[in-house]
């Protein structure tokens, strides 16, 4: 049978950098779904763009083999090309609103592609109407006629699988397609894609950075490590069981939401990608592996067959495959007890905040006490960022924020680019923040309590990663006396390996510091490595808070159930543990809100009729300092039984 | 764009913002960075439309300063009326005998103090403006907003008729009038590079640390938008060089026997049927300035944007 896609022994070069693809070997079977997975610069997308052959003009491919559906994608003159990537491969990328027309109607668009194919007419708005039925929409020609903008970000990215699959292709290419949706939404998408891989018999190239979602979705996974397949084999062993020391790395860096405070430190791969282009002989994971030998320096391995206990045969190019790394470190155990009774840090009541005709916060009563993590979990929209902003006094608002500590409430932001400016050195940014707020330390310490090192000092941000920006934005939040932070997604835009370290950082100093966070992430497993306590948000409205044990032991909110559920679970659980139960994930077209009624009767499984919708839904209390707003009564409430808390790894 | 089934779920590779930063290769993301102030000057000088128009104005700056030390007599006849050009007087001369070389020559100087004068209150006052307008917005904007569309309501040479008139015929009156109606559009574009700024978490992590707003505009701000600045001021340069000359054409700046070139085209145009040189040369002064500004500008925008 033809492979969907095989590629051999490829190798890519960029002009300014060098190889970035070191002879990649793997093929996809029709029917197939192919996970790659690493971290930025591994070369996944430089990949994902070849097979296409849509290079940059400054990347050339210097050795190898690319065939779709049995064609050397460069043994194709022109038309060919067109051809091919028109019938035989579709791809589908991150952003869905980029890759839509906006001055085109979502119909008009999917029609094109039957146009392409020679149908007119009638019979195409008939194939549209059935393609906007195949990806979920309940009235296709409703959707048809709309504008890409008038549709949300998971509704585009079915328009854009819509239009992908329309041509039923051999192979398709989706490269990161879910980063920057809702939990929520992300699980409607990636359960539409397993569907239609099964319908149309077609090979899935997906390529990722998130493991859970790989190891849930697809059948085979490559690890790609600077450029090379490190570790190859069946995604749900490979995760549950990683045998190569990175792909183990990843798998550890991992937060996982079955895993409450302070367990174990997450930082399992020290260094940067960036040290593999250094290396001449030996292994390129070498410089960073804590398992590292000198024959590891000296001989590069191979990738070989390695058969793991009670698994199937896998391909591993480690010289030390199946050795264990060694056990992670534990945390530094909290030293400043939270007292549940003590006067809170800040006291937030009634805070409502109003943009225009829109409420992105509406009546919100809070708590923070010294020394305490608040976790805030919302999908985006409910209101949590701006929520955090109030707090900072970055924004007006009405209600009453009461806030006691020293110092202003300092913040870190989620775009590690955007928090700095481009042009101040970071010893500028340090010393500025050091004589304004106070502190009594020099650039040189405080640096070096974020793990910067002081030839770091003197340069722009554009010189540093992602993960050093971020932790020089943390530095400046820490220049002086503060006590309290609020972090807004300080992870959500970095590498896992590198979100671990600045996860670990950010424990680190609060408690060494003993301060107070207001931790606002849309990521349940971010927010459980954290907290002491969880309030969740929904449509600008808090829906449930308590202390982060009770709220993952439940009863809890039905919405907090099924951005629990949706949130794919920890890998080493395997594949399947979520996507069987998410049954009504996709929250696909909801209805605007009875301003009086429970904002989430709409998607409410459990929503009771006439009720719900009208009515102001009660403060429910199932246990001390856990409420929970909402109609039903306590033993009615969602409660599932989470997996046996697993210890250190 | 139109779409097709491959095409149009095919975006350019990610830009580079921080969520595409997740899924993009670290290569095609350095190939994106931007690149350093010494990297866009060596840029600019491998660009022949640049150097075409820097050598052009680096021409007529020697000539504006030159003419005098170098002994040229732009007043005084110095041979036949309306004589073509020759060995002697390469360009001609005027009606009076005048050597038109020696006028054009001349000629650049008023309207290199003028142009770069006018260009320099309304970068200031305008970036000034702009600054305040993006960074406060609410009130403030809007009041400094509106009253830039009155401004531009009016068809600007009624307006400076009007200045010129209040002031009375001079360089300085130029000066001013210019200045007044470069400013609003300096300030128009300063603001919406503000706004792009202010939208960065750097300008909020300073309301935190407690910065003042002059400390935020002039140093986290200022540095930052200079680029959009330093490009817009050049645009409004080449536009003020033609727009002096246009005022002096019409009798508003220079006054007679100054040899600025707008006022000499203007006194020269009734002998273009049997003397063309008197007023072509001095034409062709304003077009390779204005020209060879505009190429500068396009080429330092060019470097700077990306």
């Amino acid at each position: 049978m033809t492979p969907a896609l095989q590629v051999e022994d490829l190798s890519i070069s960029y002009a300014a950098s060098g190889p970035v693809v070191k002879g990649l070997s793997f093929a996809i079977a029709p029917g197939e779904s192919y996970g790659l997975v690493g971290e930025s610069g591994c070369g996944k997308t430089t990949v994902a763009m070849a097979v296409a052959r849509y290079l940059p003009a400054a990347g050339r491919i210097t050795d190898g083999r690319l065939t779709v559906a049995g064609r050397d994608v460069y043994d194709l003159d022109r038309e060919e090309l067109r051809t091919l990537r028109s019938s035989a491969m579709a791809m589908v990328y991150q952003e869905p609103g980029r890759a839509l027309n906006p001055t085109m109607r979502v119909g008009r668009q999917i029609g094109e592609v039957f146009e392409l194919a020679g149908l007119n007419g009638d019979v195409v708005r008939a194939e549209v109407e059935r393609t906007l039925r195949r990806v979920g929409f309940h009235e296709p020609a409703g959707v048809a006629v709309r504008y890409p903008h008038e549709l949300s970000g998971g509704q585009q990215q079915r328009v854009v699988i819509a239009m992908a699959l329309a041509v039923r292709p051999a192979l398709l290419i989706l490269d990161e397609p879910t980063t920057g949706l809702d939990a929520r939404v992300q699980a409607g998408v990636l359960a539409l894609i397993d569907e239609l891989r099964g319908e149309l018999d077609a090979g899935v190239l997906l390529i990722s950075h998130n493991l859970p979602l790989i190891a849930a979705h697809c059948d085979r996974v490559g690890i790609l490590y600077a450029g090379e397949l490190v570790e190859e084999g069946d995604a749900r062993e490979v995760v549950a069981q990683p045998t190569h020391p990175y792909t183990q790395g990843l798998v550890r860096s991992l937060p996982s939401i079955d895993e409450s405070k302070g367990l174990r430190r997450l930082e399992s791969i020290p260094g940067s990608v960036a040290s593999a282009a250094a290396v001449q002989t030996g292994c390129t994971f070498a410089p960073r592996c804590e398992l590292a030998t000198e024959r590891c320096r000296q001989v590069a391995p191979e990738l070989l067959p390695f058969s793991p206990e009670g698994g199937q045969v896998r391909a591993v190019s480690c010289h030390r495959a199946g050795s264990a790394l060694p056990a992670a470190r534990p945390l530094a155990p909290s030293l400043h007890e939270v007292s549940p009774d003590g006067d809170p840090l800040l006291r937030v009541q009634g805070l409502t905040k109003r943009y225009g005709p829109v409420t992105a916060a509406s009546a919100v009563d809070l708590d923070i006490r010294p020394g305490e993590v608040l976790g805030l979990v919302g999908e985006s929209g409910s209101g949590k960022t701006t929520l955090g902003r109030c707090i900072a006094g970055l924004t007006s608002y009405e209600g009453e924020i009461a806030f006691t500590g020293a110092g202003a409430v300092q913040m870190v932001f989620q775009s590690p680019d955007a928090s700095l400016n481009p042009r101040r050195t970071v010893r500028a940014v340090l010393g500025r923040a050091i004589k304004q707020l106070g502190g009594d330390t020099s650039v040189e310490a405080l640096a070096a309590q974020v793990g910067l090192g002081e030839a770091l000092l003197d340069r722009l941000p554009r010189e540093l990663s992602g993960g050093q920006k971020q932790r020089v934005a943390i530095a400046r939040a820490f220049a002086g006396p503060v006590s309290l932070v609020v972090c807004d997604e300080p992870v959500s835009a970095l590498d896992v390996s590198v979100q671990a370290k600045i996860l670990d950082l950010l424990h680190d100093l609060q408690v060494d510091r003993g301060v107070s966070y207001l931790f606002v992430s849309h990521d349940l497993a971010v927010i459980r490595r954290l907290a002491d306590r969880i309030g969740v948000m929904y449509r600008g409205e808090l829906v449930e808070i308590g202390a982060a044990d009770d709220v993952f032991a439940g009863p809890r909110h039905p919405y907090t159930e099924a951005i629990l559920r949706a949130s794919i679970d920890d890998p080493r659980a395997g594949r399947g543990s979520t996507a069987d139960e998410a049954p009504s994930a996709a929250p696909a077209e909801e209805i605007a809100p009875d301003p009086v009624g429970c904002a989430f009767a709409g998607s409410c499984p459990q929503a009771i009729a006439g009720v719900c919708a009208v009515q102001a839904p009660p403060w429910r209390e199932p246990a001390v300092g856990h409420t929970i707003r909402c109609h039903l009564p306590v033993p009615e409430l969602p409660i599932r039984s989470t997996p046996s808390p697993r210890g250190p790894a | 764009m139109s779409s097709t089934a491959a095409e149009g779920t095919l975006p350019l590779p990610a830009d580079g913002s921080a969520r595409s930063r997740v899924s993009s290769d670290g290569a095609l993301l350095d190939l994106r960075a931007v690149p350093p102030a010494r990297h866009a000057w060596r840029t600019l000088l491998r660009r022949p439309t640049f150097l075409v128009g820097a050598g052009f104005v680096v021409f007529w700056v020697a000539a504006a300063v030159l003419w005098k030390p170098l002994g040229f007599d732009p007043l005084g006849p110095t041979g036949l009326p309306l004589e073509g050009p020759s060995g002697a007087h390469p360009f001609g001369t005027d009606n009076l005998g005048r050597d038109m070389f020696a006028r054009v020559l001349a000629g650049a100087q008023p309207t290199l103090e003028v142009a770069p004068l006018a260009t320099l209150v309304a970068t200031a006052f305008g970036t000034a403006l702009g600054l305040v307008a993006g960074y406060f917005r609410g009130v403030v904007d809007d009041v400094l907003m509106r009253s830039f569309d009155v401004l531009y309501a009016f068809p600007q040479i009624i307006s400076v008729l009007l200045v010129a008139s209040a002031f009375g015929h001079s360089l300085l009156t130029l000066v001013i009038a210019i200045a007044i109606f470069f400013t609003p559009i300096i300030a128009r574009t300063v603001r919406s590079a503000v706004l792009v700024e202010t939208n960065h978490q750097y300008v909020e992590a300073a309301r935190l640390q407690g910065e003042r707003p002059t400390w935020i505009l002039a140093r986290e701000i200022l540095p930052n938008i200079l680029p959009v600045v330093v490009v817009e001021a050049t645009i409004r340069l080449a536009y003020a060089i033609f727009v002096s000359a246009g005022l002096s054409f019409l009798g508003l700046g220079a006054q007679p026997p100054s040899p600025d070139w707008g006022l000499v085209v203007s006194q020269n145009r009734i002998f273009v049927q049997n003397a063309w040189w008197c007023a072509a040369f001095p034409a062709l002064g304003i077009a390779t300035l204005v020209v060879s500004v505009n190429l500068i500008a396009d080429n330092l925008r060019d470097v700077t944007s990306r």
